[in-house]
């Protein structure tokens, strides 16, 4: 993985002093909280119903087992011994103390780690694939080229008072796990038809009150040419998005108002003016940065073990785990395993200290030293090797960390909800936790098979309800809490954004209504379909009479 | 309200010299009325991509940062300088604070009507940050030219 070298060092230092000094003269009395508002929240520091937070960034996902340890004692030491992945690769402090918050950012240096950029309406921390790296079947590490992303945008001058947030996302695989299709800027990296590599652009898509699928606005990249080309896109966006009106700042609402089409010319005409400046790197730079992202040392190890296989045989639990939670590697005689943050009646996202721990020493153990961080909630060990598995499995076991359901209907991303947040109309985290009871008591999770539940406490939609195969968003009516259900969304390749279907449901009966949709699938599906496909196939028709019928 | 000039690297309170100011639709619809102006002032919404030969014989641009978060005069200057060339004064108006003025000297600026009372703080302020990742519109060379020549060197 990447490491910082002098000036990057240098850089994160500067920033964390920068900021205990902005808390100092905000503790002396010099800045007011609303003059010190903006402040904070260019450094990941919130405000939220209880207490501050601080979102510490982990740039596109990646996390050593020191890092790892670091936040298990950040956890321990400022916090109430927990953190919470997000759903973009981060993780967030939910009880720092502003006194701390220095100290905080100061421990985080020592292991190359920061706030940066993790709020505010600037480039935020750039997200990628879990499975960079180690993926079967990527094009190359999109690593690579976020790195590149994460340094050209670091206190960009430019482009650090935009109209509004803004997230870019990688991939190299066919496989969208990165989602980019629902990001203001997603770049997939393929091969085109002279077999050169470059990106795919896609602008404009987005959740939130607006939900749109981004627009390709150019089909072939080369590499070379990355960064002029984004700095084309931020400038016609900082220029001429819209300032008015906080919902429609984001750059998809000035691509929907131009067109696709018109935009892309915008954004051609500019870059035709700066392609040939100095915004992008040379090519002896993209090589030293390629060059953290070799591949470790893999052993030449066959496709199957026996005592892999023997275990498998022999224990149940074991062998569901691997079907579930583990991913073909690029190399063979090695794995990819999830871990799930999604236990039974667990909140998504959060992992204790201790368990913290626990995931550096399997790491440093038996990944190679890497974790990662996906933007479901869940944590990856990129590189295991099969003969391991068992051993991971039960030293992950040890500390509850072994939930099989990576992908199925407990595997449930929720915001935080009013539990934390002030934007917040409901709940969400009550309601994750309530479908997981629900589907452990019934069984037959595996059975049911790749469904995604995504529920959001309001219409931000942090949650990502839009994109949910089941989507639920939380609306407030007259102080009471109610549900809207949306069907049919994805935000991985196949892209789409549910449809509402009928009336919200109170909290009592979310849950009942969330079973009543699975088991009309489970009737009507055909050839081992999946829940989305079923809902494609049919529409929206049948599942709202099932929804309905018995409410 | 002091007006902060850079010379290099320095910043230092200069003189209020009296400024003939003129917007650039008044200046455009009718040049020949504003014939002793030495400064203009470009709305944060104004396109510049026609602006060019309107910069010959202004002695300063002005531009508006009307609150923090309106971040458009930081691409208006980057472009006064890379594209069109102007040389001259680039000032900033408006809700000039110390956080910001990293960002403006980056783009360009190089006058400052500081919104604060404190000197000395903008001057701090300038100083916070060793390197910068980017090439921008300042000499400063990006992180990744530092590199590169360090490599060279070595």
């Amino acid at each position: 993985m990447y490491r910082y070298d002098e000036f990057d060092a240098t850089m994160v230092a500067e920033r964390a002093a920068q900021f205990r000094g902005q808390v100092a003269r905000r503790l002396s009395g010099e800045l007011t909280e609303d003059e010190f508002k903006p402040l904070r929240l260019m450094n990941g520091l919130y405000l939220q119903l209880h207490a501050y937070m601080l979102r510490v960034a982990v740039p596109y996902g990646t996390l050593s087992s020191r890092q790892m340890r670091k936040l298990a004692h950040i956890a321990r030491t400022y916090d109430k011994g927990y953190g919470h992945f997000t759903t973009r690769q981060n993780i967030q402090f939910n009880w720092p103390a502003l006194v701390d918050v220095p100290d905080i950012l100061d421990e985080l240096a020592s292991v190359e780690m920061h706030a940066i950029q993790t709020s505010g309406n600037c480039i935020r921390n750039v997200t990628s694939d879990q499975y960079a790296g180690a993926a079967a079947g990527e094009v190359e590490d999109p690593r690579i080229w976020s790195e590149v992303i994460r340094q050209w945008s670091t206190f960009h001058p430019e482009f650090s008072f935009l109209p509004r947030k803004f997230k870019i996302a990688v991939t190299a695989s066919d496989t969208d796990r990165a989602a980019v299709k629902v990001h203001d800027i997603g770049l997939r990296i393929h091969k085109n038809a002279q077999g050169e590599i470059g990106f795919e652009v896609i602008v404009g898509g987005g959740l939130g009150r607006t939900p749109y699928i981004g627009h390709t606005i150019r089909n072939f990249l080369p590499k070379a040419h990355l960064l002029s080309y984004l700095e084309a896109i931020l400038r016609v966006y900082n220029l001429e998005g819209r300032r008015d009106n906080l919902y429609k700042a984001r750059i998809k609402i000035l691509l929907n108002v131009e067109g696709a089409e018109k935009f892309a010319t915008m954004v051609e005409k500019e870059w035709a003016a700066i392609r040939d400046s100095d915004v992008d790197l040379p090519a002896e730079e993209i090589a030293r940065i390629r060059d953290y992202f070799a591949l470790p040392d893999f052993e030449d190890l066959s496709a199957t073990d026996d005592a892999f296989e023997k275990a498998r045989t022999k224990d149940k639990d074991f062998a569901r785990w691997v079907r579930i939670n583990t991913a073909a590697h690029k190399r063979s005689g090695y794995s990819i395993v999830n871990i799930s943050l999604k236990p039974v009646s667990g909140i998504p996202g959060d992992i204790s200290d201790t368990q913290m721990e626990a995931v550096a020493g399997i790491a440093e153990q038996y990944s190679f030293d890497e974790i990662r961080a996906t933007h479901e909630q869940n944590l990856v060990l990129p590189h295991v090797r099969q003969d391991d598995l068992y051993a991971v499995w039960k030293a992950l076991d040890a500390h509850g960390l072994a939930t099989a359901n990576i992908g199925l209907v407990s595997d449930i991303i929720a915001c935080p909800g009013l539990d934390y947040c002030a934007l917040a109309n409901t709940r969400s985290i009550p309601i994750a936790q309530r479908i997981s009871e629900r589907f452990a008591a019934l069984g037959g999770e595996e059975e049911i098979g790749e469904l995604k539940i995504k529920i959001s406490g309001c219409i931000n939609a942090c949650g990502h309800h839009h994109v949910g195969h089941i989507g639920i968003l939380g609306v407030d009516k007259k102080g009471e809490e109610f549900y809207q259900i949306t069907l049919g969304g994805s935000g991985a390749e196949d892209a789409s954004i549910g449809e509402i279907v009928g009336r919200g449901l109170s909290s009592g009966d979310v849950v009942d209504a969330v079973e009543q949709l699975v088991q009309f699938y489970l009737k009507t599906r055909q050839n081992k379909e999946r829940f989305l496909d079923t809902y494609r196939r049919l529409g929206a028709e049948p599942f709202k009479e099932a929804l309905y019928a018995a409410a | 309200m002091p007006l902060l000039k850079l010379h290099g690297n320095d910043l230092s309170p200069a003189l209020e010299e009296p400024l003939h100011e003129v917007t650039l639709d008044d200046w455009r619809e009718n040049p020949t009325a504003h014939t002793d102006a030495t400064a203009l002032v470009l709305p944060n919404a104004q396109s510049l991509s026609d602006i060019k030969c309107d910069l010959n014989g202004f002695s300063v641009v002005i531009l508006e940062f009307p609150t923090f978060k309106d971040g458009r005069a930081y691409s208006q200057a980057r472009l006064l300088r890379q594209r069109y060339g102007y040389t001259g004064e680039i000032r900033a108006r408006g809700n000039v604070l110390r956080d910001q003025l990293w960002f403006m000297a980056r783009c360009g600026v190089n006058a400052f009507e500081f919104s604060a009372e404190n000197a000395n703080d903008a001057k701090t302020a300038l100083q916070e940050f060793s390197y910068a990742y980017q090439s921008c519109a300042d000499k400063r060379a990006p992180v990744w030219r530092r590199r590169f020549d360090r490599s060279v060197a070595a």
